[in-house]
């Protein structure tokens, strides 16, 4: 339970980072938190030859208000963006799944960039992105690119950013004036990874539903009003679509099962609280 | 800053309980055993290495995180606080300790270090906790011995003692 050796960079500025991951390809990591990496490195299930330690680049450490949305540096953690005067207003979908992530002596140090880099498909944060359609801000020392939630998941713990890129952000654009949002999962104990995480947006017109854990990734799909009895079969329809598996902690009828009742409660409240 | 190289140690300085220290690790050196094997401060326990069971839990400048999930050469700089630097004085228990002894907050003690320096983190903050906050800070940690209602009991006795002292109770 210990990490293989590995070469250490404290990297002062972006230049220096992307310049180390450019050298280094496939052979390099970047250590922000450290919450998903280091038990992936404890249990050598990554064995990197250099980590590039992020956090002491001022540029990431941003959290900033851009164009209708929140733009989340990769240096923010997770209790530091939970503290942020607003948080709840501007971002309730966000504020109502932090408190999930993980412990609070995990969320002290992990940062919500971290959480979408491993990209695990029951983790709150890369739901969270899905369901508010954010996007993920990459970069390399070849430039810069900008993907979308559901384009940048691609399977379990695989996403579409490439071997010497890093992220350096992620935005979320702002809650609609007359939207409302919820969020609810499954576990076996607080803390765990969901067995089922369930996040509803809903506005006057339209309801979106995003359920991580059940698929190998976070998915996100429209649906009807929570009023209009055609939910039902839709609800069923994409429960059965997120072909799930049995696992050690439940079975794939249950985690149908859970999208279905979680599914309809997290709309329901989330079409509640727009009123 | 200069690649510390895979396989060779290097000089860290820090801050632990109050006083500079410094010692050598290797890239791959956990906190956790930087502070036990290094450092000789034995208190912070060590259990599953993979950020679980909150046996290793310390205070990173101020706020409770996993020894186990953090680097040794992360900490170049930083404060950290161990269970040897609860007590006031080696004859006297901090009052989160007293009541875990009062109220039988710890059997084996295996998870005890942890646990308090979780709690010393949160109470300092937060004046009166009601219980549900307290079984969300507990829930990170596991205890196979006492069932956690000895230690809530505890958290509750202690923040109610703080409270006294600090004038506003
Ligand atoms: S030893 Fe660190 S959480 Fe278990
Ligand atoms: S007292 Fe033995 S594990 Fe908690």
């Amino acid at each position: 339970m210990k990490p293989a050796p590995f070469d250490y960079l404290r990297a002062e500025t972006l230049e220096e980072a992307l310049e180390a991951l450019h050298q280094a390809g496939t052979e390099a990591r970047v250590l922000a938190g450290g919450q998903s990496l280091l038990p992936m490195l404890n249990m050598r299930l990554a064995r990197p030859a250099l980590l590039v330690d992020i956090m002491p680049i001022a540029a990431l450490r941003e959290v900033a208000d851009a164009a209708g949305a929140l733009r989340i540096g990769a240096g923010i953690r997770q209790a530091a963006l939970q503290a942020r005067p607003g948080l709840a207003r501007q971002q309730p979908l966000l504020a109502a799944a932090l408190p999930w992530v993980g412990h609070a002596q995990t969320r002290s140090r992990g940062t919500l960039c971290g959480s979408v880099a491993h990209a695990d498909p029951s983790a709150e944060i890369p739901l969270v992105l899905v369901a508010m359609g954010g996007h993920v801000h990459l970069r390399s020392r070849r430039g810069a690119r900008r993907v979308a939630a559901e384009e940048f998941f691609t399977g379990m713990m695989a996403t579409t950013r490439a071997e010497e890129e890093m992220i350096e952000a992620i935005t979320l654009p702002h809650a609609a004036p007359d939207s409302g949002h919820a969020f609810r999962e499954v576990g076996r104990r607080h803390g765990d990874f969901a067995i089922t995480a369930c996040a509803a947006v809903v506005d006057a017109r339209s309801a979106r539903l995003a359920v991580g854990g059940v698929a190998d990734r976070p998915v996100a799909r429209a649906l009807p009003l929570p009023s209009d009895p055609a939910l039902e079969d839709a609800l069923e329809q994409f429960a059965w679509s997120l072909e799930a598996r049995d696992d050690l902690h439940a079975t794939a009828a249950y985690r149908r099962h859970l999208v279905r009742r979680l599914g309809r409660a997290v709309l329901e409240e989330a079409a509640a609280c727009r009123a | 800053m200069p690649r510390l190289k895979a396989g060779q140690r290097h000089w860290l300085h820090l801050t632990l309980n109050g006083k500079a220290v410094e010692g050598e690790a290797e890239p791959r050196l956990l906190l956790s055993d930087f502070l036990r094997y290094e450092l000789g401060a034995t208190g912070t326990h060590v259990g599953c290495e993979h950020g679980v069971c909150g046996a290793c839990t310390v205070q990173i400048d101020g706020a409770p995180a996993r020894a186990c999930l953090t680097l040794a050469v992360q900490m170049e700089g930083a404060a950290i606080r161990t269970v040897e630097g609860l007590a006031p004085a080696p004859d006297r228990l901090s009052i989160l300790q007293e009541a875990f002894r009062e109220h039988h907050g710890l059997q084996c003690g295996f998870c005890t270090p942890g646990i308090l320096m979780s709690l010393d983190a949160f109470l300092r903050e937060h004046r009166r906790p009601n219980e549900a906050a307290l079984r969300e800070v507990l829930s990170g940690h596991l205890c196979r011995c006492t069932g956690y209602a000895p230690i809530l009991r505890a958290a509750l006795a202690a923040a109610e003692r703080l409270a006294k002292e600090a004038g506003d109770a």
